[in-house]
């Protein structure tokens, strides 16, 4: 009995400090003043500020068309990508493993400046498309690494099968091969998705004039505080998200009901 | 499968419509490049509106971000607004062009203690956004006799309550002004000396904070702090028992100013954007969002009674006689860092 009362506790002292800071981040987005750590009085403010804050919403918004834009582009070049490695053998396999891991291990400064190096090298105006460029290039080894497993726990004669059957080579990757591969090839984009919304260093050395995203919008208010804005805005995307969680939940729960049903 | 398909296409379509609108316009364009949350968001649409030109709007953390990306190329800004010492440094290293004053018919409204300053003497490059002076902000009803002196931020009946900056430049220029010498000193001497006073200083030092200073000294956590006047302003706002004070030994006078860099391609367009801001309706409205003081004297004649004749903001012409704006330390940089990391490290 004390142990499992302990056992609680232990586990409401863990989630209290997860998430006390986001706690505090809520609480001060209804704060009227813009000091954090001084509470004034209830307001809405910043919320109204948010819907005309044009730096912020445009911000908002390029962070999203490149979390989306990079997660569906490198989720297609990291499937295809995968089966490749997958069906290859011997020295190559393991060299190309072994260079698709370099970038996961390598600190993203070296990523951000390499990238940087690059594109200068190139002539690339920087913007977007650089931004986007880059953001594709840290997130597929990601992408590759998460439908991998997924092909090894494929049993390998299946594709076979669907071919001996009749089936063409693409007929077989559509029907056979990407349905077995489906939940890794989902949790790749989901982490391509996250990756691209959390990144600060490489968009900052890899945007050019005009492209801000949220990260470096909110890095820029160091010198006068954080604008209370991006607390009214973090707050709405926090609770964007526990309603999109609690909505696959719901949906996932359905699912196995039905399959047990 | 079909469905998935053309959903697929439906997504890509859309996202590239996305990325076409978004550069497919034809009006011109002018990228600007300010600080962090640092003019009032209605301004640039006014101007559009105005002037018929788009504002491309981005910001910056740190004069010396702003230096990398300039440096760094692959960007062309026209309107930029670095502190001082950096346009200083930029005009030596010949980075920025010279504005066309026929162009700017409000540069006559700036007021005349804010020409003809050291980091640009003939006014060629700059004309000033905001300025401002550091000081001494503390909470009237804890502390015992007004303070008035650099040499206060020594006195151990204040020890564990003293924020000072969290920078090199700022909390060394302290020292020096206690020391009476210049704040811009290239002596490695009296530079040694000040480091000597940061270190007999750092017992009564409660900490050494960025931001932050301005929630612990409203919420009543630190009674004593350095802090610029602009961030004064709206400390006192929030609490009433707070007094922000220039020093007599002087202060450091601050500018953040408008300048074109040469990787412009809408000179004209900047020279317009630069002469709007300077308009004192205009101006007014900045200043009036950002708290800082404005170099334009029409404009303070616009904001309410109580700002325009707030000393913390709009100090008397003997403060601003006692004052010095920073320079740029070039080759002793270095010495700044060393002497720094020898004061933080200090147990």
């Amino acid at each position: 009995m004390v142990e499992k009362n302990l056992n609680k506790l232990y586990m409401a002292i863990i989630f209290l400090f997860l998430y006390a800071p986001i706690i505090i981040l809520i609480v001060f987005s209804f704060n009227d003043s813009k000091m954090i750590g001084n509470w004034n009085r209830f307001t809405l403010k910043w919320y109204i500020e948010l819907l005309r804050d044009r730096e912020v919403l445009k911000a908002l918004y390029n962070t999203i068309l490149i979390s989306i834009l990079t997660a569906i582009i490198s989720t297609v070049i990291g499937t295809i990508a995968a089966i490749g490695i997958y069906n290859m053998n011997g020295l190559g396999k393991r060299l190309i493993l072994n260079l698709n891991y370099i970038p996961v291990l390598n600190p993203d400064i070296v990523t951000a400046v390499s990238l940087m190096t690059l594109f200068r090298l190139f002539g690339f105006q920087f913007g977007l498309t650089t931004m986007l460029l880059s953001h594709i290039t840290f997130c597929l080894p990601y992408v590759i690494l998460s439908i991998l497993p997924k092909l090894k726990q494929m049993n390998k004669h299946l594709a076979e099968a669907a071919m001996d059957l009749g089936a063409t080579p693409s007929y077989t990757l559509r029907k056979v091969i990407i349905p077995e591969i489906r939940p890794g090839i989902i949790t790749g984009a989901l982490m391509a998705f996250t990756l691209s919304i959390d990144d600060f260093v490489i968009s900052f050395f890899n945007t050019g004039h005009g492209v801000s995203n949220l990260s470096i919008t909110i890095f820029s208010m160091a010198r006068r505080g954080i604008n209370p804005v991006i607390n009214a805005l973090s707050t709405l995307m926090f609770i964007g998200l526990i309603i999109l969680l609690l909505i696959i939940n719901k949906r996932a729960d359905k699912n196995t009901l039905k399959e047990r049903g | 499968m079909k469905k998935i398909k053309s959903i697929a296409m439906i997504i890509i379509v859309l996202s590239i419509l996305i990325v076409a609108t978004g550069c497919g316009d034809s009006k011109p364009k002018l990228n600007v490049y300010n600080w962090g949350d640092y003019i009032d968001m209605d301004v640039l649409d006014q101007f559009e509106d105005e002037y018929g030109i788009e504002v491309v709007y981005d910001t910056f953390a740190t004069n010396e971000d702003l230096y990398v990306k300039l440096k760094q190329g692959g960007s062309s800004y026209d309107v930029i607004f670095p502190s001082d010492y950096m346009i200083e440094r930029m005009i030596r290293e010949d980075l920025l062009v010279k504005i066309n004053k026929d162009n700017i018919t409000n540069f006559q409204k700036v007021g005349q203690s804010f020409l003809n300053l050291e980091y640009d003497p003939q006014n060629e490059y700059a004309v000033p956004y905001m300025w401002g002076t550091v000081g001494i902000i503390y909470n009237k009803t804890k502390v015992s006799q007004p303070l008035d002196s650099w040499a206060d931020l020594w006195d151990p009946q204040y020890e564990g309550q003293i924020v000072m900056y969290n920078s090199q430049r700022d909390s060394l220029a302290v020292a020096l002004l206690k020391l009476g010498y210049s704040i811009n000193t290239r002596n490695i001497d009296e530079l040694e000396q000040a480091k000597d006073e940061l270190i007999t200083q750092k017992p009564l030092v409660k900490a050494y904070m960025g931001d932050e200073v301005k929630g612990a000294v409203v919420s009543g956590e630190a009674d004593v702090a350095v802090v610029y006047s602009g961030d004064a302003v709206t400390m006192i706002a929030e609490n009433p028992d707070l007094e922000y004070v220039v020093p007599v030994e002087g202060t450091n006078l601050w500018f953040d100013s408008m300048v074109i860099p040469k990787s412009t391609q809408n000179q004209e367009g900047a020279e317009k954007f630069i002469d709007f801001m300077t308009r004192p309706d205009i101006a007014a409205k900045n200043a009036e969002y950002i708290g800082y003081s404005s170099p334009i004297p029409e404009a303070v004649e616009l904001l309410d009674e109580e700002v325009k004749n707030d000393p913390t903001a709009y100090p008397s012409a003997e403060v601003l006689e006692k004052t010095e704006v920073f320079k740029d330390p070039m080759d002793i940089i270095k010495e700044y860092d060393r002497i720094w990391t020898e004061v933080t490290s200090q147990q």
